[in-house]
């Protein structure tokens, strides 16, 4: 007989800080359940924005999260200006992007970094992470902080990169490329890597679109999904290639971000390549009028939403954030179901958990 | 300015959703909004980057019927209402129970409005003992 016992996994996993737990009722080796347990990081953050001006919000907004810091802001913003019908600026827009995707490569080479050490490749970790630092110091360069940005305003932003500047970008990006083949071949061509990602979590599309997952998750499973395709910010005249693998497991999702890490690089290149000249930004009065909106957006992790609603003054009347990882989360319990309890830790990671995020 | 919205009935969530369902459409997620006497509940689905809303007033106490059988995904944003804005949500096939995010001893509802917030709106008093030290 088959006897059943329930093993909590987390709040801690070991090798990345974010606080859930997993509760997996397991049959000898194999978890028939898992259920997820939150709540060890919740900040009240949506009370709070209501509290707030509404250009204060864009500071808290960007502080979700600690990592794709950047996109929340400019989610927010663009929200506002939907609302309150602002024009944003060329130059503006070309800038977001810019910092949107630096944003990205740096999540995705933290979160390689991250897997490679869950499967327990310490060396790859410590390489994947020493060419993120190269991307932080470009953010340090153009913005001044290395993560929480700032940069990021309603009606545009508030710094530009110079010409100068913008070459000695392009030129730390080349040398960031130069280093990244040998490391993907790592992540991807690897014998012992395959073995522990191949055919491990397996989401297939169908259930994929079902369970409303989001990001690389979705992609990896032959979703095509991406708002970048929708043209917002300069997405539009820059070329965007969706990346999208078919078999739905836990080395698909790895392959969809090493091969977004290229799609990222090109997209910054051309973005500085083809900014116009111009105003980086627009005054903006008032208040939001007593409307609402759902902006959304294309985070390292999945489409953000956020549903934003005005009344007339300068407090917002509701701000509701629906973050990527909150939508992976009922994908991840169908991948853990039927695997094995060892194959937890890598499963769990390659969803690109953000648990702060996700409770807010 | 959100477009695409529906004002459904409470007894025709479940038909809605179901359709919305059998059209193709995902479910992104759920928006819960205080108006004093009402609670605002928003259901956001997507389809090829198309989005659809469904708006359903629900009077403050009334069980908002789960949609979690037909969308999974619903599963913990209802949970999330119960927590925050203390709906409650028949038929949950896991039902946290107002703990999903919160902790034991937390606020409850907190997100409504009745619930004071810390913020710009909140009169900080000085202790009474202190009141007859500051100098006019």
């Amino acid at each position: 007989m088959i006897r059943r016992n329930t093993i909590p996994f987390g709040p801690q996993h070991p090798v990345l800080p974010e606080p859930i737990q997993l509760r997996l009722v397991m049959e000898n080796e194999k978890i028939v359940e898992a259920l997820p347990v939150v709540g060890y990081v919740h900040r009240g953050l949506e009370k709070i924005a209501e509290k707030k001006d509404y250009i204060q919000d864009v500071y808290l907004a960007e502080r979700i999260c600690g990592i794709c810091s950047f996109i929340h802001s400019q989610n927010y913003c663009q929200g506002i200006e939907e609302l309150m019908k602002v024009q944003v600026p060329d130059r503006a827009k070309y800038l977001r992007v810019i910092w949107a995707e630096t944003h990205r490569i740096h999540s995705h080479l933290l979160i390689l970094g991250l897997v490679a050490d869950a499967f327990g490749f310490e060396n790859l970790f410590m390489r994947l992470w020493k060419v993120r630092e190269q991307i932080l110091d470009i953010m340090e360069a153009t913005t001044g902080a290395r993560v929480i940005l700032g940069v990021c305003a309603i009606g545009g932003v508030k710094r530009d990169i110079p010409p100068a500047l913008a070459e000695e970008v392009l030129r730390k990006l080349d040398d960031v490329e130069r280093q990244l083949p040998e490391l993907c071949d790592s992540l991807l061509k690897d014998y012992s890597v395959k073995q522990r990602l191949v055919g491990v979590g397996v989401l297939p599309k169908d259930k994929a679109y079902e369970l409303g997952a989001v990001g690389p998750v979705a992609r990896a499973s032959g979703l095509r999904m991406d708002l970048r395709e929708t043209g917002y910010a300069a997405y539009g005249d820059l070329d965007f290639k969706m990346v999208v693998e078919e078999s739905g497991d836990c080395y698909a999702r790895t392959a969809v971000r090493v091969k977004e890490l290229f799609t990222s690089l090109d997209l910054v290149r051309k973005a500085i390549k083809r900014m116009p000249q111009g105003p980086i930004s627009v005054p903006v009065r008032g208040a939001p009028p007593a409307d609402e909106v759902l902006a959304r957006i294309e985070q390292p992790r999945g489409e953000l939403n956020f549903y934003i609603r005005g009344n007339g003054t300068r407090n917002l009347e509701r701000f509701r954030v629906r973050t990527p990882t909150f939508a992976n989360l009922p994908a991840l319990l169908h991948q853990l179901t039927g695997c094995e309890l060892a194959d937890v830790p890598v499963i769990a990671i390659c969803i690109d958990p953000c648990i702060s995020c996700t409770e807010r | 300015m959100l477009e695409n919205v529906s004002t459904i009935t409470i007894e025709s969530i479940p038909t809605e959703v179901w359709k919305l369902k059998q059209d193709g459409y995902r479910f992104v997620t759920m928006t819960c909004c205080d108006e004093s006497a009402v609670h605002d509940v928003l259901y956001h689905f997507d389809k090829n980057y198309q989005r659809k809303h469904l708006r359903v007033k629900i009077p403050k106490g009334t069980a908002l019927p789960s949609v979690a059988g037909i969308f999974f995904a619903a599963l913990l944003v209802e949970n999330e209402m119960q927590d925050l804005m203390g709906v409650t949500v028949s038929g949950l096939p896991i039902d946290f129970k107002g703990r999903f995010l919160l902790a034991e001893g937390a606020p409850t509802a907190p997100l409504n409005k009745s619930v004071p917030g810390l913020g710009i709106q909140v009169q900080v008093k000085a202790p009474a003992a202190a009141e007859g030290t500051v100098k006019s």
